[in-house]
């Protein structure tokens, strides 16, 4: 823990993003941008499986 | 004598009990092969619903380190290198339930996953969100340190702003603590068993293209009819 309290300094106020009425922390908009990085790449990323599944319906005719 | 119940008596049934309503009505909406199914269709196989079910794991690690820090104490979970491990496992646990949550939501939305009649399945899940947020923020002014001294002080400034300081007396630690340990949580875990319990009553909902031609196939399946 103090190893890490070393690497990631936190001893100063936070650092924030400021564009007119919008302030928020930079942690905050790292996790906001983490977010849409995931769901763009849960709707790109093929599922696992999701293509033989696919061609099983396809293919039983159903 | 046998354990065998007797047959009921003969002539006219008796009024049903509450039990029977109540299993009958259960067994209505929710047969046990929809409850628990056999397979989901290939729709289902989707990175959207894999968060979900992320969100319900989150949840199930929260409650059960929330339930050890609850027994330990504040002191225990301040002093002890076991206790602040498991508190750093309960704050985690949150921000990554938070985190999957807001993704699977963000695609249930555009997939408006409301339609065919199930507006109830995204309101239980989108008050769900909204009543896991003061769930989370009880838990900052839970801590006992100058942290959630801070925090308290700061936001009770809103509540008295908005009117509803006398209610939720955000410097009162006992009020606070019972909504973040039972009150909140009760909420939040009610009402993700109804809306697991709604997903499987009306199923998960298709695609845009699979609704379009399954509403093609009813029209033209109408149209033959009345010829």
């Amino acid at each position: 823990m103090y190893v890490l309290a070393a690497v990631f300094n936190l001893n100063h106020p936070a650092h924030t993003v400021d564009w007119s009425f919008v302030h928020l922390s930079v942690a905050n908009v790292i996790i906001i941008g983490l977010m849409v990085i995931v769901f763009v790449l849960a709707l790109l990323l093929p599922f696992p499986g999701a293509a033989a599944r696919r061609a099983a319906r396809d293919g039983g005719g159903s | 004598m046998s354990g065998i119940a007797p047959p009921p008596p003969a002539g006219p049934m008796p009024s049903k009990s509450w039990t029977v309503k109540v299993r009958e009505k259960g067994v209505e909406a929710l047969p046990p092969d929809r409850l628990l199914p056999d397979g989901q269709p290939t729709y289902v196989a989707s990175w959207i619903y894999v968060f979900g079910v992320a969100g319900i794991a989150s949840l199930i690690v929260i409650i059960a380190s929330g339930s050890i820090l609850a027994l330990k104490g504040p002191a225990w979970w301040h002093f002890t290198g076991v206790g602040h491990f498991l508190n750093s496992i309960h704050l985690w646990s949150v921000e990554l339930f938070f985190f999957v949550m807001v993704v699977h939501l963000w695609g249930k939305f555009w997939m408006a996953a409301w339609r065919g009649g199930r507006g109830r399945v995204w309101v239980t899940g989108a008050i769900t969100f909204l009543v896991a947020i003061p769930a989370a923020l009880t838990g900052y002014v839970s801590q006992q340190n100058f942290d959630a001294q801070w925090i308290s002080t700061q936001a009770k400034d809103a509540m008295n702003s908005v009117g509803v300081g006398s209610f939720f007396n955000l410097t009162n630690f006992g009020q606070m603590y019972s909504f973040h340990i039972l009150l909140l949580p009760i909420a939040v875990v009610a009402l993700v068993v109804a809306h697991v319990l709604l997903v499987r009553r009306h199923g998960v909902v298709p695609p845009f293209e699979l609704e379009r031609r399954a509403e093609f196939a009813a029209a033209g399946a109408g149209a033959k009819g009345q010829r």
